[in-house]
């Protein structure tokens, strides 16, 4: 996949940050919402022009639609447009008429263009503007395939969101989940992938397999996961571009619950002998397994700290599931949570700074703690949400949340506030989503 | 298999008649009444094969074994079950079985996987320390992926904490 940033506008964009004078700004960790007014007008276009993905003047509309959905689906903007608004000329593109837009209430706008290039490749600008102050917050330009014209709408999304909140971008990224179908004693599961918005989904089993829990390779192009293959369960890593899986590690005993290291290279996973579940972990590229954990309890899950050396893990040594931090070769063992009912699924942010759990007290609830313990809040309020993955940017997290009784289940996201909480649009039922890293 | 159990049941019925024979005469046996005729039919259609897993779940006091939240400990009722799945097994010495473990839905999935194979480790424990060699049981968790019951209440979680032997064929 082909996706470049224009020389030009990037020096453009380095020129444009450099100089600090933005009033306006959004605050993540604010739980009275915030609702900054965004206008996003339709992207003219010089020149409608077919491409294999459309016509460019409407791309131009389908790439506000995208940026004016993400900023929505974060919680912190409240966007206005493209419908409804007034739609704008080539040459307004970077002489916004500031006048019209204050008098509509716009306290941002984000302006950009669609070009189709003579070599079938399609230019994307896109600007954000400071309406009260007349200025331009950033700029950016994408040289994409035109199959690709919701990354560059993702792009531009998480400039301004980046822009605006001071925090890393996540809109372009990609979800692993499991897409589930049929009655609650014999559900059918199946392997997918999608955006971080749900679009460009696609299935990768075929739901004949029990397949449960995967996670992403930090580069997407990998997909480890638990499957039911020849009714064993065992962990494999699935080649997304050549589409063919092969075994984790070789062993008579199941394992399951697999977890990528940050950079790619390690594999954690659980595996049961007569009973025993304990974590080990082993190169991606296989060899010989190293166990981490040894008591006589359940120990799983498990997940690296952003920098490696760290990772969080589930064991019920102590009579319950508990949240455990250790060493990456495992040594110094040491409880981390203490509030009562049991904690289990820890996933460490990718900014380092806390813990996600799901906290089994009653209800199934998803929330957050410090690394070393304490600080804990809860962020749902539900039957059973369950096993909570991490935006790019640690801001976000998605699980997932079964219903009571029928047991159907969807993929939600809920950002810190605990405020801001949606559903993730699947075709089908959906669980176990994982979240990977910010696309290059 | 139909033929079999046909064949079976005409065997069944030869031997019965020859087992009356010495007793009465053959033109003194009076005409058994029709519906008694079709239930007897049916009686025997039913009869499990011997050491299929009809017969199996016919002959033990049960296939599964229950537990309680979180636990995965053999009790005195899943110890009596046990040992009528053993005396079983003992009758047929060349059939193997799996054991699937089951969770009920209100525990998280990956630790449901690993007490699923706890609890089907613990019945197959139990049977091997009833002479049953291990060699012939082997163990599979399903976690919460395969319940038995639909509902979610204390009544059908309690029926999905299970542990059920299942004869290969």
């Amino acid at each position: 996949m082909k996706f470049n940033l224009v020389p030009g506008l990037c020096l453009a964009l380095l020129l444009g940050t450099g100089v600090a004078r933005a009033q306006l700004s959004v605050d993540v960790t604010d739980e009275s919402g915030n609702d900054l007014n965004v206008a996003v007008p339709v992207m003219p276009t010089p020149q409608a022009m077919a491409t294999p993905a459309g016509s460019t003047d409407v791309l131009g509309r389908q790439i506000a639609e995208v940026i004016a959905a993400d900023l929505k689906g974060s919680g912190l903007f409240k966007p206005v447009g493209p419908g409804g608004i007034r739609a704008i000329g080539n040459d307004e593109v970077t002489a916004p008429q500031f006048e019209a837009w204050a008098a509509s209430g716009a306290e941002a706008l984000v302006q950009g263009y669609v070009r189709a290039n003579a070599n079938g490749e399609l230019t994307v600008g896109c600007y954000l503007y400071d309406v009260a102050l007349k200025s331009e917050l950033t700029r950016q330009g994408y040289v994409i395939a035109p199959r690709d014209w919701r990354r560059a709408a993702h792009k531009c999304a998480d400039a301004i969101y980046a822009r605006l909140s001071g925090e890393s971008p996540f809109f372009d990224s990609r979800i692993a989940y499991i897409a589930e179908s049929g009655p609650k004693n014999r559900r059918i599961k199946r392997l997918a992938i999608m955006d971080s918005d749900g679009a460009n989904h696609r299935f990768i089993t075929n739901g004949q397999t029990l397949a449960l829990t995967p996670r992403f390779s930090p580069d997407y192009k990998s997909i480890v996961y638990l499957s039911y293959l020849g009714s064993r369960p065992r962990i494999f890593i699935y080649d997304v571009a050549a589409g063919t899986q092969r075994l984790v590690t070789e062993s008579a005993n199941p394992t399951f619950s697999p977890r990528f290291s940050p950079d790619g290279k390690t594999i954690l996973y659980s595996m049961a002998v007569a009973g025993n579940t304990d974590i080990y972990r082993i190169s991606a590229n296989g060899g010989t397994p190293q166990r981490l954990t040894n008591s006589p309890g359940i120990d799983t899950g498990g997940s690296f700290s952003p920098d490696g050396s760290k990772i969080v893990f589930e064991s019920d040594r102590s009579g319950s599931q508990q949240i455990y931090v250790m060493n990456a070769d495992g040594s110094g063992q040491q409880r981390v949570s203490f509030g009562g009912g049991r904690y289990a699924t820890p996933e460490w942010s990718p900014r380092g700074d806390l813990i996600a759990f799901t906290r089994i007290a009653g209800n199934f609830r998803i929330g957050v703690m410090a690394p070393t313990g304490g600080n804990e809040r809860l962020l749902t309020d539900s039957w059973q949400d369950e096993a909570p993955s991490w935006s790019p940017n640690g801001r976000v997290i998605q699980f997932f949340r079964t219903a009571q009784g029928n047991g159907k289940t969807g993929v939600w996201q809920v950002d810190l506030t605990g405020v801001n909480e949606r559903r993730i649009p699947t075709p089908l039922d959906g669980s176990d989503p994982a979240w990977g890293p910010i696309l290059p | 298999m139909n033929k079999t159990a046909t064949r079976l049941v005409m065997v069944a019925s030869l031997v019965a008649l020859a087992a009356c024979a010495p007793k009465r005469k053959v033109e003194d046996i009076p005409p058994a009444p029709v519906q008694q005729e079709e239930a007897v039919t049916d009686a025997n259609a039913g009869k499990p094969i011997p050491g299929s897993q009809a017969d199996f779940v016919a002959s033990v006091s049960s296939d599964r074994v229950y537990f309680d939240t979180d636990k995965f400990d053999i009790d005195e009722e899943d110890q009596a079950t046990l040992r009528s799945q053993a005396s079983w097994l003992a009758q047929y010495p060349n059939k193997r079985v799996t054991i699937e473990g089951h969770c009920d839905e209100r525990g998280t999935r990956d630790y449901n996987i690993a007490l699923g194979d706890r609890r089907a480790n613990a019945a197959k424990n139990f049977l091997a320390s009833l002479g049953v060699d291990s060699g012939r049981i082997s163990t599979i968790s399903y976690g919460k992926e395969r319940p038995d019951a639909m509902g979610s209440d204390e009544a059908s979680w309690a029926r999905n904490r299970r542990a059920v032997t299942v004869t290969v064929q």
